[in-house]
């Protein structure tokens, strides 16, 4: 007892029976949360991994198998296609999201009347389902119900709109409804970030005759990177998961030409009976997950140290 | 929320000129266009849901209604047909709010006993809690589909609304866990200390320190998990059975059913049927929804 170091805050003072009780009250409380969530971190993916290098097809077994799922994979057009697909919406989602989203939050700061209205309309989408706005947006740019058909009884009888109906276009179909639903996020996080800039910063810039354009670039949008990362954290986990967006939007077509990742996975454990397979997918898409956010993280790092610093 | 003018004033001293003008009207007339846009679906489906089908059929989905009719609305309610059951939108609905109420409540509760555990108590492990509970919130839910999927059958709870309301209370413990230590962790530590030394134990600071201050965090936690766990789809098709399935589950189903007829009318009435219970929450608590995002999300 007399070699334990010095109390911290919240010891109890009179280490009676009671008193070491009452410290053990709150791991009591997290413990079921440390347990189930430790349940599924650790033994869940666990699982999932060996399930990946089993033999299993539409039941679950346990002989192994080796890594033959894994190269079966890599053969599997449906998935490299997947692939290849998420790499390319991924770029173009977080970048057009961005975009906007900091242009909108730009022209927002100007003083703008019915700032809190223009807000709210501006940040609905994401309180919708991707379910809700794969189905209105599947709607919308379908071309025998949507735009096209619109136009053409405008009287332009020539218009064609066939973006989501064409191999070569459908993955612009799904940029434009993910993008809709989340520039408005990017808006409100990077709004809030612009109203967190230093103040004295903006007026050095001004009295060194910096215009609006060049304060925004040079002061303004630099000071807010930490807040970038945050949505750059967020968007690239929206983007990996995608799956019901382009399930109610395009259901992965024509062809297979919007098939995503998360698809091929649902796909494999529950309609084509090959657990092993879409285990093996599914722990290919932790380590997507893991490779891009190292990268990520590492910035957060350096930027969170370079700040604490000059603090 | 305090939405401080910390952006100095930078015309102020300038006499209002044909430039700034000009300059004042391209920045409405460019946001009201952008504002135009983000509305534009949801003003096509309300519209549609208000519009006669033929009509739809024969003028396209965009436009406005010549004929008003509400029919699409009961019909979408309570008989359009779903997977060969012509239940309407109605029971997945129930089956929604009889998933999504418990499991908010239950995991937002868990949350916030969580946090003040992390953040008020000294505790062995805390940054590695910490740790495994933000990979808990950031883990594809593909990756652990099947596990659970085997062990919600050997509980005996899979196909069914409590299998799939435990999976969200286990999961959304650690959103809500991380979102109430972020909030938690800014409160004095003074008051706690005040609490012990009058006597009082964890639950008893718990209950009369810590969650008199906490509604703002409760009303954030419970508008984002109310959100996030009545849009999932991926769980509801998984892991609830077809035919008492959450509404968004179902609404995929109506809109993947393709019979060659095509109702549009209670289909978008569908939709909204769907997408109103987050539009409500979302309006009413705006001011928390926002909070949410730039407080949770920026720790």
């Amino acid at each position: 007892m007399s070699n334990l170091p010095p109390p911290p805050a919240f010891k109890a003072r009179g280490k009676s029976r009671a008193a070491r009780i009452a410290q053990l009250i709150p791991m009591v409380v997290l413990l079921p949360t440390i347990i189930t969530t430790g349940l599924y971190i650790f033994v869940f993916v666990g699982w999932n991994i060996y399930l990946s290098v089993s033999t299993s097809t539409l039941l679950p077994v346990y002989d192994y198998a080796g890594f033959d799922a894994y190269e079966r994979l890599w053969r599997n057009p449906r998935w490299t296609t997947g692939v290849w697909n998420l790499a390319f919406f991924g770029v173009l989602y977080i970048v057009l999201s961005t975009v906007v989203g900091v242009f909108l939050a730009i022209l927002m700061d100007q003083k703008v009347k019915a700032e809190n209205l223009l807000r709210s309309i501006f940040l609905y989408p994401i309180a919708i389902s991707f379910v809700v706005t794969g189905t209105t947006w599947q709607w919308i740019l379908n071309p025998s119900t949507g735009l096209e058909a619109f136009v053409r009884n405008l009287g332009w009888d020539e218009f064609t709109f066939t973006l989501i109906t064409n191999r070569e276009t459908a993955m612009y179909a799904v940029v434009i409804a993910a993008v809709w639903h989340a520039s408005g996020f990017v808006m409100v996080m990077v709004l809030a970030a612009l109203r967190g800039v230093d103040h004295d910063m903006v007026k050095a810039g001004q009295i060194d005759g910096a215009g609006m354009m060049k304060i925004y670039r040079r002061i303004i949008l630099p000071s807010i990177w930490p807040v970038m990362i945050s949505v750059l954290i967020i968007l690239l986990q929206f983007a990996i998961k995608t799956f019901d967006l382009v399930l109610a939007l395009t259901h992965g077509g024509p062809g297979i030409s919007t098939t995503f990742p998360a698809m091929f996975v649902y796909d494999r454990l529950f309609a084509a009976g090959q657990l092993s397979q879409g285990a093996a997918a599914a722990v290919w898409m932790l380590i997507g997950l893991v490779i891009v956010f190292l990268p990520v993280m590492a910035l957060a790092w350096v930027v969170r140290r370079q700040r604490g610093g000059a603090a | 929320m305090s939405v401080a003018e910390n952006i100095p004033d930078l015309d102020r001293k300038r006499p209002i000129g044909a430039k700034k003008l000009a300059g004042r009207i391209a920045l409405y007339t460019t946001l009201i266009i952008l504002a135009l846009f983000v509305l534009m679906p949801l003003a096509v489906i309300v519209l549609n849901s208000l519009r006669v089908n033929e009509d739809i059929l024969r003028e396209s989905f965009i436009g406005w209604p010549t004929r008003i009719t509400f029919e699409n609305w009961g019909v979408a309610w309570s008989e359009a047909c779903i997977n060969a059951a012509c239940t309407g939108v109605r029971p997945y609905f129930w089956a929604s709010i009889l998933m999504v109420v418990p499991a908010t409540l239950i995991s937002t509760a868990i949350g916030l006993i969580n946090g003040f555990a992390l953040t008020k108590w000294k505790m062995p492990f805390a940054g590695v809690v910490f740790v495994c509970i933000t990979i808990g919130v950031f883990l594809p839910p593909q990756v652990v589909l099947l596990p659970w999927a085997i062990t919600l059958s050997a509980l005996g709870l899979s196909q069914s609304l409590a299998g799939l309301a435990l999976v969200h209370i286990i999961q959304g413990t650690c959103f809500t866990t991380l979102f109430c230590r972020n909030y938690l962790i800014n409160l004095p530590d003074d008051l706690i200390k005040a609490a012990r030394i009058d006597g009082a134990g964890f639950f008893r600071t718990f209950w009369k320190i810590v969650v008199p201050l906490s509604p703002p965090i409760i009303i954030v936690t419970i508008i984002w998990q109310f959100t996030f766990i009545w849009n999932e789809f991926l769980y509801a098709v998984t892991f609830a059975s077809s035919d008492f399935r959450p509404i968004t589950a179902a609404l995929m189903s109506l809109n993947a059913d393709d019979t060659g007829v095509s109702e549009y009318g209670f289909g978008s009435a569908a939709v909204l049927i769907a997408a109103i219970p987050p539009l409500v929450i979302y309006f009413l608590g705006g001011r928390y929804f926002v909070r949410g995002l730039t407080q949770g999300a920026v720790k």
